[in-house]
């Protein structure tokens, strides 16, 4: 009867979660999937709960009131710092993975080495080591974004880099065979906590050559591995409902590293090996390029003069928080009539969807949050582009620049609009520290200055002259 | 010195019938496991690009199911470093469960068609 009533409640839950998915597929019906995935959770948990084999309640009910007091902070943290949450709740992810597949394993041990099938062997060996590179791996991830002190901001490469990273998991896996095989082995319960140092020690190493422009690719990835540590775990657990969750999680994660790599294109393994933002070298010499500079004042009146005007945020614009003044000058804009769009790259940002949060956030409805491929065609017609803290993803050197690190990638045509104006808060090149030929083009006008002030600026001018 | 503690702390007696050999069944697994991830690759693929962020946390939360095994292993009859080991997946698995659900309704709160329309603006 039990068993009857806990696999109904599983399936229901499976239910909701996918429905909680589907009904992501538009902001309008968003929130019911909230709900939906609520319901299910709180069904999953109760469920499990009444299960006669779960006695401590009070070992429960602590963790459980411990969750809620870190979780509820975590949840109304600003939404600029959202990848460095999602990053540290996929590193929770992967702790809870690892920490209950290490518990099964030394209680099947001790119970018995009958427990330890090959098949539950296998299933471990993989929960750990994928729940454990996720959980510093993670924790890396999410010190760079946050810009923990000591955590290097910028990738770190050394020789025979890759190399090492690969004989480390190579070792790691040649463990679990062993441990696979010999389960039960005297030496077996000594070698397991090996398994999870390599593992631990390796998501470090894995993540330390990222740099920032590739962060939503690795939170994607992450994404995916925590989702897969918790497939493992329902393979170790024989159960169905940890399996289709953690399935639908890593299936996001995959689909999301897929678009990311797509908008960079790039491959999965040149963004784990190769470093980006290393691999240039400054090109010395060559004619010295000018940057025209011109005032808030002269861009108002550009402004004024428009009928369409292309917005192109980047991460600039989250580090200077300027997404509310960019909704006053959509006000300010709207308000004599000029159609506002705003252009959002896949990689915009340091997680993907970052940009439209940050919009949606400022108030600017959903509705004028443009797609690159929509919005490219259009951008001929655009009288002008007002490029707010973007750098790489309007950079029209990733079309013909064979030996750019961004060459190829899909790109905002920015340089195709009519006049152009770029904030940037210094002369220096962006994160790839690549130069960028759209501040070079004659009809790109530079706006020096923190993107927040600048913006500011132009909302004052407009602001002044509609007063008259 | 741990894994000591943790193989002294399991051979302690326990209950009678735990060691009937397990009986589990790869292949229904594996089969659901392939569909599972079949559902999940349809179901995302038409999710909203403007709700990828949302879409991440609230996956993050979905993926926090872990807590079904945290709670097996925290609230059993188990050796209490197990069970410590099972209390703090469990504290992970929460913290991700609240977090993840909480921060995607907040985000998903701020997407809005068409809010303070200027007065007098043409649509």
């Amino acid at each position: 009867m039990m068993h009857a009533i806990t696999q109904l409640a599983y399936i229901i839950a499976t239910a909701l979660f996918i429905f909680a998915l589907h009904w992501m597929n538009t902001p309008a019906t968003a929130r019911k999937g909230v709900y939906a995935g609520v319901a299910g959770m709180t069904i999953a948990v109760l469920v499990t709960w009444i299960q006669p084999t779960v006695i401590h309640h009070l070992w429960i009910i602590l963790p459980i009131l411990a969750g809620f007091a870190v979780g509820i902070p975590l949840a109304m943290v600003p939404l600029t710092a959202v990848p460095q949450r999602t990053a540290l709740s996929h590193a929770f992810g992967g702790l809870a993975a690892g920490l209950v597949g290490t518990a099964k394993y030394y209680l099947w041990y001790a119970e018995g080495p009958e427990n330890l099938t090959a098949f539950r062997m296998v299933a471990i060996i993989t929960e750990i080591i994928l729940g454990y590179l996720t959980f510093t791996g993670s924790l890396m991830a999410a010190g760079k974004l946050q810009e923990v002190k000591w955590v290097p901001q910028r990738p770190v490469t050394y020789p025979g880099q890759n190399l090492i990273n690969l004989a480390l998991l190579l070792i790691a896996v040649g463990l679990g065979v062993a441990l696979t095989l010999h389960p039960t082995a005297p030496w077996a319960p000594q070698l397991f906590p090996v398994v999870i140092v390599i593992a631990l020690v390796f998501g470090v190493l894995l993540i330390i050559p990222i740099g920032g422009a590739d962060m939503p690719t690795v939170i994607a990835i992450l994404n995916a591995y925590a989702g897969l540590a918790a497939v493992a775990m329902g393979f170790v657990l024989d159960n169905k409902l940890l399996i289709t969750a953690g399935a639908l999680d890593g299936s996001s994660g995959l689909i999301l590293a897929i678009i990311m790599c797509k908008a960079m294109n790039r491959s999965f393994t040149n963004v784990l090996f190769g470093a980006f933002g290393q691999v240039q070298q400054i090109k010395a010499g060559g004619e010295e390029k000018v940057y025209k500079p011109e005032t808030p004042e002269g861009a108002a009146q550009v402004l004024e003069q428009a009928s369409l005007v292309v917005i192109v945020p980047g991460y600039g614009m989250a580090v200077a928080q300027a997404q509310h003044k960019v909704r006053e000058l959509y006000d300010q804009l709207k308000k004599r009539g000029i159609t506002v769009k705003f252009a959002i790259h896949p990689v915009a940002g340091r997680m993907p969807g970052h940009m439209n949060v940050l919009l949606a956030e400022a108030d600017i409805p959903y509705t004028d949050l443009v797609e690159m491929d929509e919005v490219n065609p259009d951008m001929p017609q655009c009288d002008v582009c007002l490029v707010v803290g973007a750098n790489d993803v309007v950079n029209p050197a990733a079309r013909y620049e064979k030996t750019s690190p961004i060459y190829g990638m899909p790109i905002i045509d920015a340089d195709r609009a009519r006049t152009i104006f770029a904030i940037k808060r210094s002369k220096n090149p962006g994160f790839a520290g690549i130069d960028n030929e759209l501040y070079f083009s004659e009809k790109t006008w530079m706006l020096f200055g923190d993107a927040k002030g600048v913006i500011g600026e132009l909302v004052k001018q407009l602001a002044g002259e509609s007063g008259h | 010195m741990i894994t000591a503690f943790l193989v002294q702390a399991g051979a302690e007696p326990i209950a009678a019938g735990a060691h009937a050999a397990p009986a589990v069944d790869f292949w229904g697994l594996l089969f659901v496991f392939v569909l599972a991830s079949f559902i999940g690759l349809g179901v995302i693929r038409r999710v909203s690009r403007l709700l990828h962020t949302p879409l991440m946390s609230i996956t993050n939360a979905i993926s926090a199911i872990a807590v079904v095994g945290s709670i097996i292993v925290a609230g059993g009859d188990y050796p209490l470093p197990i069970r410590i080991f099972g209390a703090v997946a469990l504290f992970a698995s929460m913290t991700n469960i609240v977090s993840g659900f909480l921060i995607t309704d907040r985000m998903l709160k701020m997407f809005k068609t068409d809010t303070r329309r200027p007065e007098g603006g043409p649509s």
